[in-house]
């Protein structure tokens, strides 16, 4: 997980396009200039970085489902629950699904898991658009390479 | 069975807290309710799930931006629930 620019997915574990589903892995650095705020002697992820994990799996698994020639964003956050705090050095799993496809955005439910245990679940809405340009595409299909998206799903 | 109307409205008052008696069927969703995009998806996420459908809101926005149609043929209220109205009899037809 690099917190500090925002890039949170570190592996994509499971995309099942058909089911409209993804599980991915975001390892909790131990150490950022993050907790020494969020709390000085007492580190704790704060729980919007938390709702974002969440939005940023359900956005990969938009672009996947969209062959990657949209971009998604996050739009509303119908409901978050942060059942209970994630810590520095945590692994995270988190599963996303899609729950309703619209015309230009789409609902999504995700959950984090630590040890099996969930900690946090969203429903999320997320509008999604042609790519802007092609820095974002690229860097995009970058990134998608970088956390193991399968092959075929960067595929046109 | 209420009405596209009734439905639709029920579902505006409800989305965007705005009071059922000040929405008639010739209300415009922008301009006179003063709905933003982003409650307009709610409410295109609340009318799909109810009519189960899926309004083609991307559509209707490029044909607006290109000129070739105007935001009252979708966006006043009694346009509106007439495409609903032609959607839900498509699916129908196509079932």
């Amino acid at each position: 997980m690099q917190i500090e620019y925002f890039q949170l997915i570190d592996r994509v574990l499971d995309l099942n396009l058909d089911g409209k589903t993804i599980t991915v892995e975001a390892q909790v650095p131990k150490t950022s200039t993050i907790f020494e705020g969020h709390f000085p002697g007492y580190p704790i992820m704060p729980g919007v970085l938390l709702i974002e994990a969440m939005a940023q799996t359900s956005g990969w698994l938009l672009l996947a489902a969209m062959k990657f020639e949209r971009m998604a964003l996050l739009a509303a956050v119908k409901e978050a629950k942060i059942r209970g705090s994630v810590m520095p050095g945590e692994m995270l799993t988190i599963d996303a699904s899609i729950a309703h496809e619209g015309s230009g955005y789409a609902i999504t439910e995700a959950k984090i898991r630590v040890g099996g245990k969930l900690r946090c679940n969203s429903t999320l809405m997320l509008s999604h658009f042609p790519f802007p340009n092609s820095d974002l595409r690229g860097h995009m299909d970058a990134v998608a390479r970088r956390i193991g998206f399968p092959q075929q799903a960067l595929q046109p | 069975m209420s009405s596209t109307f009734d439905q639709v409205a029920s579902i505006i008052a409800e989305t965007c807290d705005i009071p059922r008696d000040t929405i008639t069927p010739d209300s415009h969703a922008i301009d006179d309710l003063g709905i933003d995009s982003l409650d307009f998806l709610d409410i295109a996420f609340a009318i799909d799930k109810a009519f189960g459908i899926k309004l083609p809101l991307e559509k209707w926005t490029q044909e607006v931006n290109d000129g070739k149609a105007t935001t009252e043929q979708y966006f006043v209220l009694k346009n509106l629930c007439a495409r609903i109205d032609e959607l839900v009899a498509a699916k129908g037809a196509s079932a």
